[in-house]
């Protein structure tokens, strides 16, 4: 895009950019370290992805209120409102995704010791690389800001959903087999919905992407294949 | 429960938009000082009781073509206007048309307040007396009262009426012409960068009041604000280098217009 006649303005705008790219790159690192310390019981590096949070935490709100100023001070319309207003959701997506980053890496204290099944953690480690494919492409996304590839980035969440859902059962089966994996497994459960959850932030990031883009929302529902919801129940 | 979805409701207020008669129909309207063109082609139409802003660098043609409105540009040498603008069903440069009839049916205001060295009585009253609005001095009172009313001028002049116009402050002498425009009972008013000469107290009563007048009147602005385009109008022209580039819902030019001129404009950037 064309240069402002203030280049203190293009300034404010890079800055945003320069640190929603690297709020992205430390939420896709806490999201990567947390998967392995939790299937390697890694209590050290679980602790690293606790601490690393308050960085994401704080450069959300570095974000937030660079983006306030930049409002008050130059008025922006049209393309730059967007892409501030993108900003502020961006980061308050990757701020989100960094919670459920440390969210996974709390629970490694109370798995570990207790012996995750290969097969879970190959499960878990599968769903979590998807997500953070996605995660990954999204951040592309951001720096080229094709409205097109955000539109394939949204319809891939079904993946995700899939494998979760298979996951939730799975977990279902081993607490049926043993009552003393209840504990274990509802703390996998929740690291799983964490990891499925970061999917959904990813997509959020799309659309935003999209509309900064564009100007324009997205069209047509989100596609949706997480059936857990109403797994277990009477008519299943 | 019926609720719309959001593109439903955005679809039905640009029907309504859509809806709205047009006050004036420019078309191919070209415009010519001497030699040189100023206007190419111009097809822009004005809809009733809505406010209108002209926007576009310095030299884009949005003053002059304000100016062809009520035929102001009359008044330059050498300058030929061609195309066709009708105010309802007239054209206004057809040559049987009155131009001092025009100029009450389409009232202006500039950008510098240029109150007439009489009293603020006076100053409004003006207009009525050469156009025989009014007979008796009650008539006169009260077409001057209402008039400085619709500006929302008269409480701050109702004791110093028969002082002179110039004494008052520039943003108040510019809602005193408001008022001269407003009270020959106008159908438009066209507006030449009405606040540039005003403190942001000032810009922000005069913007209040086209908000008003708007109800009773249809308004045309030309701003090189870009914010007060976007505080005041529902319609926005953007104009370069004497082309028509767009022409839009303001909401629209604003957030996501269609020209690439008109968002480097808007956003302050140069192409």
């Amino acid at each position: 895009m064309s240069m402002h006649i203030m280049s203190a303005y293009d300034e404010e705008l890079k800055y945003l950019t320069r640190r929603i790219s690297e709020m992205g790159g430390l939420a896709e690192q806490m999201v990567a370290e947390s998967v392995r310390a939790l299937v390697n019981s890694d209590l050290a590096l679980a602790q690293k992805v606790i601490s690393d949070d308050t960085v994401l935490d704080d450069a959300e709100r570095q974000i937030g209120e660079k983006a306030i100023v930049t409002i008050a001070k130059r008025q922006p319309v049209a393309a730059d409102l967007r892409e501030i207003m993108g900003s502020i959701r961006i980061a308050s997506d990757l701020e989100r995704v960094g919670d459920l980053g440390k969210n996974t890496a709390k629970r490694v204290i109370a798995v570990a010791g207790s012996g995750i099944p290969r097969k879970l953690a190959r499960g878990l480690e599968h769903l979590a690389e998807l997500a953070l494919v996605q995660l990954k492409e999204v951040l592309d996304v951001y720096a080229s800001r094709s409205p097109e590839k955000a539109n394939s980035i949204r319809e891939r969440d079904e993946e995700i959903d899939a494998i979760y859902t298979s996951l939730f059962r799975e977990l279902l089966t081993y607490m049926m087999e043993d009552p003393r994996n209840i504990t274990p497994c509802t703390h996998l459960l929740f690291c799983a919905k964490n990891i499925e959850r970061i999917g959904d932030h990813a997509t959020n990031i799309a659309e935003t992407i999209y509309y900064m883009a564009t100007g324009a929302q997205p069209e047509g529902e989100r596609p949706k294949d997480d059936t857990t919801s109403t797994l277990g129940s009477v008519n299943d | 429960m019926n609720i719309m979805s959001e593109a439903a409701v955005e679809k039905a207020l640009d029907q309504k938009m859509n809806t709205v008669p047009y006050k004036m129909i420019g078309k191919d309207v070209s415009v010519y000082y001497g030699e040189k063109r100023a206007l190419f082609d111009v097809n822009l139409n004005i809809r009733e009781n809505t406010v209108t802003a002209l926007i576009g660098p310095s030299g884009c043609g949005k003053s002059t073509f304000l100016r062809t409105l009520n035929r102001m540009n009359d008044t330059i040498e050498n300058c030929r206007v061609t195309g066709k603008i009708t105010l309802d069903e007239d054209d206004i440069y057809d040559p049987t048309i009155d131009v001092v009839e025009l100029r009450a049916r389409v009232g202006m205001v500039f950008q510098k307040p240029n109150p007439f060295p009489k009293s603020i009585y006076d100053n409004v009253a003006y207009g009525p007396r050469i156009h025989g609005l009014a007979r008796t001095k009650a008539d006169f009172d009260e077409i001057v009262e209402t008039s400085l009313q619709k500006a929302g001028l008269f409480n701050e002049v109702k004791d110093r009426l028969h002082e002179p116009g110039t004494g008052l402050s520039g943003g108040q002498q510019q809602r005193l012409c408001i008022a001269r425009a407003v009270a020959v009972s106008p159908e438009v008013i066209l507006m030449d960068e009405p606040c540039s000469a005003l403190d942001p107290i000032a810009t922000a009563k005069v913007e209040e009041l086209i908000h008003e007048l708007r109800t009773n009147f249809t308004i045309v602005i030309v701003t090189h604000s870009m914010q007060q385009a976007a505080r005041v109008s529902q319609r926005t022209a953007m104009f370069h280098l004497g082309n028509l580039v767009e022409e839009n819902d303001t909401d629209k030019m604003f957030t996501n217009p269609d020209d690439q001129r008109t968002q480097d404009y808007i956003m302050g950037r140069f192409g």
